[in-house]
Formats: C-alpha cells, sequence, structure tokens
C-alpha cells in the first residue's frame, strides 16, 4: 500500500519580526492553505500544530489554541513539539491519521515568535543541565555551527569565499521572495564586512531568528481525487529518524559525543542518515531529486546538507556551489526559496514552510524561483540533539 | 591571578592536579565511557548495564575542530571586561573515541590551531568570585 498524501493546500505568513502573537501567523497560514485548497474548514477532521515553547501555555496546546482560533468544529487535534522537526511530526501525525482511514482531510499548522538577541538558558547554577554547561564554559549555538564550517575549510579545502558565495545565491533569490524577511541582495563584499561571531562564520553567515507561520492542507488520495484534485503534490516520505550510538559528531547542546570505545563509529552522521530513510520510503534515490530545501542555520551547514541528502559526493558540495549547479538553472538548485538566510528562523513553523516551497514549485507556481520542470523535492532540517527531519514531495 | 583559592568552576568535573584529568565513567558491561558522568543507564543500545566505575580520561587528543568566540556570551558565563575573544576546540581522544569540547588556552587564536593538531588538557581561570578563583579545563596545543 502506498503512503502518499496529497498536499491540497499551502500558506504562510511572510517571516519577520511583527510583534503579533503565534496565533496570528498561524490563523493567516491556515486561511490562505484552507483557501488554496478549496476546502471549507468545517470538512477538516484533524488539527496538527508545532508547538512554541517561548508562547505560554497556549503555545504548548498549539493544535487545540489553532482549532479555537479558526472556530471549534469538533476536529480531532494534536500537538508537536520536536525543535526545529516539530513541523514534520505534526505533518507525520496527520499522515498516520489520514492512511489509517480515520480522517480524510487535516490541517498542519507551525508559528512562532521569537525573542531578540542570544538564546540563553534558565539561570542558578546547574551543572545537570547540558545546556546550562556549555554557556557557562562559553560555548554558544553558533559555536557548533563554526566548529562543522572549520573541518569543511581544514578537511576539503572550502574558503571563506564559498561560504559567503551561499549567502549571495541565497539571497539573489530569496530578495524576490515576498514571504521571506530580508529583501537586500548581499555580495561578498557585504559578507566578508559584516562581523566576525565564531571563526570561520561572520554575521552574515548565520541564521537570525524571526516571527513566521506556515501551513498546509493535507488529504488522503482518494479524497484528493475526489475533488478534481488527483495531481496534487504528494508527500511520498517523512524521516525523523534520531541518530545511531556511537554518534561521532558533537550535537548542541552536549560538549561531549559517544563514545565509540565499544561499538565503533557509526559510518553516518546524524544528519545523514536522516535522508537515507526518506529516499527509501520514497522509493527513490538523490539522482531522482530536482531541488531542496536545506537548513542553513549557517552558509558553511548548506555545503554539509548538500553532502548528507548525496546530491554530491562527501566533500565536494563547494565544487558544486561554484559551477553554479546549487544555484536556479544548475543541475540541483538548492534553497530557492531563499533559504533561512533570507527567512530566519520561525522553530516551528521552519519544516512545514519547506514543504510549501516544495508544494509550489511542484505546481509550477514559485514565479521567478520557479525550478523548470521539478517533480522531486526534498527538504531537510535539524534542530536540537536526536531532533531533525527530512520530507520528500513528488508530483 | 590573584591569591584567591583555586576552586574547580564546576565541582568533580575534573582533577585539580599539575596534569589533570577529566573524569568520566565507564560502562563496566560493555566499556562505553560518558563525560560528564553518567551513572544510571548505559547508552549503548546494545547495552542495559547499570554499573559504571569513575575513570580520569585521556588528558590528550587531536583537534576535530575548532573556533572562537567573537562575541560575549550571555549568563551563566562570567567574562572580564573588556571581553577578550578566546578559542575553542573539539578534541578526540584515541582511547575513549570521544570527542570533547573545551575553550583553548588565553592567547591561542583561531590561526594557530589546525584539524588534527596535537593538543593537551590543562587548567585555567574561568572567572573570579568574592571567594576563590574558579578553574576550568581548557586545551593546550602542543608540539607534535
Ligand atoms: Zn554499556
Amino acid at each position: 500500500m502506498s503512503n502518499e498524501i496529497a498536499i491540497l493546500g499551502a500558506g504562510m505568513h511572510p517571516w519577520g519580526k511583527w510583534g503579533h502573537n503565534f496565533v496570528q501567523y498561524g490563523v493567516a497560514a491556515a486561511r490562505e492553505a484552507l483557501a488554496d485548497a478549496g476546502v471549507p474548514w468545517q470538512d477538516v477532521r484533524f488539527v496538527s500544530g508545532g508547538a512554541t515553547v517561548r508562547c505560554g501555555y497556549p503555545g504548548y496546546v498549539a493544535g487545540a489554541t489553532f482549532a479555537q482560533a479558526l472556530g471549534w468544529q469538533g476536529a480531532e487535534v494534536n500537538t508537536s513539539y520536536a525543535a526545529c522537526a516539530s513541523g514534520s511530526q505534526a505533518l507525520a501525525a496527520a499522515r498516520n491519521k489520514i492512511l489509517s482511514g480515520e480522517c480524510d482531510v487535516a490541517l498542519v499548522v507551525g508559528a512562532d515568535t521569537t525573542p531578540k538577541g542570544f538564546l540563553a538558558p534558565a539561570g542558578g547554577y546547574r551543572p545537570e543541565d547540558p545546556d546550562w554547561v556549555r554557556f557557562y564554559l562559553g560555548i554558544t549555538n553558533p559555536t557548533y555551527f563554526a566548529l562543522y564550517a572549520r573541518r569543511r575549510m581544514d578537511v576539503y579545502g572550502d574558503t571563506l569565499e564559498d561560504f559567503a558565495a551561499v549567502k549571495v545565491k541565497n539571497s539573489k533569490i530569496g530578495a524576490h521572495n515576498p514571504r521571506a524577511r530580508y529583501k537586500k541582495q548581499f555580495t561578498a563584499e557585504d559578507v566578508a564586512a559584516s562581523a566576525m561571531v565564531a571563526d570561520p562564520l561572520r554575521l552574515m553567515d548565520i541564521c537570525a531568528t524571526s516571527d513566521g507561520g506556515a501551513a498546509l492542507i493535507v488529504s488522503s488520495v482518494e479524497y484528493a481525487r475526489k475533488i478534481g484534485k488527483g495531481d496534487a503534490p504528494r508527500v511520498a516520505a517523512i524521516s525523523t529518524t534520531t541518530p545511531t550510538f556511537a554518534s561521532s559528531v558533537v550535537e548542541m547542546p552536549d560538549i561531549a559525543t559517544d563514545s565509540a570505545a565499544a561499538v565503533g563509529i557509526d559510518a553516518h552522521s546524524f544528519r545523514s542518515t536522516l535522508p537515507l530513510k526518506a529516499y527509501e520510503e520514497a522509493g527513490i534515490g538523490p539522482g531522482d531529486v530536482d531541488l531542496a530545501e536545506v537548513y542553513d542555520l549557517s552558509t558553511a551547514l548548506e555545503l554539509d546538507w548538500i553532502e548528507d541528502l548525496q546530491l554530491a559526493p562527501r566533500g565536494e558540495a563547494a565544487a558544486l556551489l561554484r559551477a553554479g549547479d546549487t544555484a536556479i538553472g544548475g543541475k540541483i538548485p538548492v534553497n530557492v526559496s531563499g533559504g533561512l538566510a533570507c527567512f530566519g528562523e520561525a522553530v516551528p513553523a521552519q519544516a512545514l514552510a519547506q514543504v510549501c516551497e516544495l508544494t509550489w514549485q511542484l505546481r509550477g507556481e514559485a514565479g521567478d524561483r520557479q525550478v523548470q520542470g521539478a517533480k522531486v523535492g526534498i527538504t531537510a532540517n535539524q534542530g536540537l540533539f536526536g531532533h531533525g527531519s527530512s520530507v520528500i514531495v513528488k508530483r | 591571578m590573584s591569591d584567591k583559592p583555586l576552586a574547580p568552576a564546576i565541582d568533580g568535573w575534573h582533577t585539580m592536579e599539575v596534569k589533570p584529568h577529566l573524569i568520566g565513567t565507564q560502562c563496566n558491561s560493555c566499556g562505553s565511557y560518558f563525560f560528564p558522568m553518567n551513572h544510571a543507564y548505559c547508552r549503548n543500545p546494545a547495552c542495559d548495564s547499570t554499573e559504571f566505575s569513575e575513570v580520569e580520561l585521556s588528558r590528550t587528543g587531536h583537534i576535530w575542530s575548532y573556533t572562537n568566540a567573537s562575541y560575549k556570551p550571555p549568563e551563566p558565563f562570567v567574562a572580564a571586561e573588556p571581553f577578550e575573544p578566546y578559542s575553542i576546540a573539539a578534541v578526540q581522544l584515541e582511547k575513549e573515541q570521544m570527542v570533547v569540547l573545551g575553550q583553548v588556552i588565553e592567547g591561542v587564536s583561531c590561526d594557530e590551531l589546525k584539524v588534527g593538531m596535537p593538543v593537551e588538557l590543562v587548567l585555567e581561570q574561568l572567572h573570579e568570585t568574592d571567594d576563590d578563583i574558579k578553574m576550568t579545563w581548557k586545551w593546550k596545543p602542543v608540539k607534535a
């Protein structure tokens, strides 16, 4: 039996710092997705929300909060919290409900607001909390991205110019995305002139936090056919796999990796295991992919992802970038939405925003961002330790 | 440095000798190492042991990767005024086959570091309180 579901509608509230409540972003995205799907709200029988921990009680029960805001109509409800994979887990919950035959149509929605500045841990003296420990020792979030970036330079010969080229590429496309937060086209000189944050990453290499909201209306393939949308893009795979022991790459917020003394180092990093399950589930390989939306928390991380998704052999992502193959018109365009470089990050919305972009791309509705003839797209994201996801959408 | 007594920044995570060691645990059943110490349950999926021994981890290793902190981190980090950027290294320990993060000793910039470079563990001041000087582990490049 196929495990595909149809994407009938996609919606987003533009990313930015708008100062609204997260519910407002989610409702705007949900209404846009409903209108796009042409499905009446009353026909949605399952509401699957991505939770946001910074918005108090309503954020923890995001599914019901959105359902109430849209008007109670008796649908079943679910809330998922999985850091940056929250949206994918919410989508997975909706898919399970649909594939089990318990409902025909579901709304999946995530929205967030974020505070300004560094994310900091709770106070006190708490050495049992790894998040507290690393900050006490002076190890912030950019440290981890920078460790990965510096390793690329020393091991594969990537350069600062390569990292800047990722920002230049993404901002060139994202500047025209009406839903993106940053509309400026950055040059390599802009990147080089920005302040150093964590060597080799500068301010322009690292993504900001944002407010935003994204939503999808998904259904069984039968329902899609019934309403004349049998050719709608399909969710062909959702992977939310955890790492395998011993994971050899140090992950935020830990200050040490697993020891591989007993079992040997797993051949794969956490990031590279995520898409493996997605490819297997969709029954396709990396060669079938037309475009990818990946988590460019840093410019260098986009290059890691290209290799983790097997779109280039290990160490060769920068060569792909230099050849222009990851830009629009290239062999495998990456982050044609503009990526996190242009959006910033709105945690529970981001994984859904990636799927929204693939939906518009596969329907040929992406305007000047359009990847011609796109039939298969893949997403990848990563949050705190053990939380990440990869989704394949095909037509 | 003042003449205040020296105290570990986090109690029991490292020895206070001239040639210090990080203190970890080793699973009595499968031999996996843990840092910080884990006494509760083995994280090796093939092992359900709850018996661990405290061990001193290797005090030398090779740099897996490195970076620096150009901006002052938020609390609970206690920064000297004015803030001085410091380097950070992720170090691969051979015997334990694990990577441990830590600051690099004062005065060493990223330009002087390289993936694969040998380093050793030393103690250095993290910050000073009214009563004592809080010491922590840092990585120090050694001549190969
Ligand atoms: Zn064990």
